[in-house]
């Protein structure tokens, strides 16, 4: 039996070590995919269902591809957050729960760097 | 690990239900959703980049019954997860904490969710080029 009080007992077992940074990344990706989501909604609206050379056309404007490069990179950071956010709060074994983070983190790297790739193929393509 | 004698909240279970939980909830459910439906995104820009044929292929698929029904959740999660979102960054700030806001906010985040989906399901179908 303890007799020294929760906050006592807590104190002292590890800092938050780079938890602001963490929250403060979600939030600031948070906010610029406010415009860059809107906006990539309603380009989505419009070209889905265009024919190829429409959507080729495009995505060979610079504006176009620079958004979409932002769009790929801000959302698989922001996504990488929220999810390992849930990962922490859910998968209680350590092991487990670092190998999915990494495993997730490479997955993810993966992903916007072949997303950004087809981005930069389609511009810079003839 | 010490860390693991730490006291915790208390859980779940002993709460009533509320609004709000299903709404938290729901703002991870979302976001999940959308994370997943970030490689149909990624899937798209990679057939835009590998020529006229397998673009097609991905049009069939996305333009498929069950591609349409999976871009309506995605866009309805979208939708719900950047309403709540900003409703969460107005908390941050320490702003809308009062109950009868906080109910407000709430259902205005179902209302223009649920209102933002429809338009651009309309809009999709009767402005969207078509091939």
């Amino acid at each position: 039996m303890s007799f020294r009080t929760p906050l006592g007992r807590a104190r002292g077992l590890g800092s938050a070590k780079r938890g602001t940074g963490h929250w403060l990344a979600q939030r600031i990706t948070a906010v610029a995919l406010i415009p860059l989501s809107l906006w990539f909604v309603i380009s989505v609206m419009i070209y889905l269902r265009a024919d190829y050379g429409t959507v080729l056309n495009w995505m060979h404007s610079p504006v176009v591809a620079v958004l979409l490069v932002l769009l790929v990179a801000t959302l698989y950071y922001h996504a990488y957050l929220g999810l390992q956010t849930v990962i922490e709060d859910y998968v209680h074994d350590e092991w487990l729960k670092v190998s999915t983070l990494v495993l997730l983190k490479f997955i993810y790297i993966l992903l916007a760097a072949a997303g950004i790739f087809a981005v930069l193929r389609v511009a810079f393509g003839g | 690990m010490a860390s693991d004698n730490r006291p915790l909240s208390p859980h779940l279970g002993i709460y009533r239900w509320q609004i709000s939980m299903t709404m938290s909830i729901l703002h991870r459910l979302t976001g999940i959703w959308l994370s997943l439906g970030s490689l149909a995104l990624i899937y798209w820009l990679i057939a835009a980049a590998s020529g006229p044929d397998i673009y097609a292929v991905a049009q069939t698929l996305l333009g498929s019954w069950i591609g349409q029904v999976l871009m309506w959740t995605w866009a309805f999660s979208l939708f719900y997860h950047l309403c709540n979102g900003i409703r969460h960054l107005f908390w941050d700030a320490g702003r809308g904490f009062e109950i009868r806001t906080f109910y407000i906010t709430g259902y205005s985040v179902w209302i223009i969710s649920c209102a933002l989906t429809v338009v651009a399901i309309l809009f999709a179908y009767t402005h969207g080029s078509h091939p």
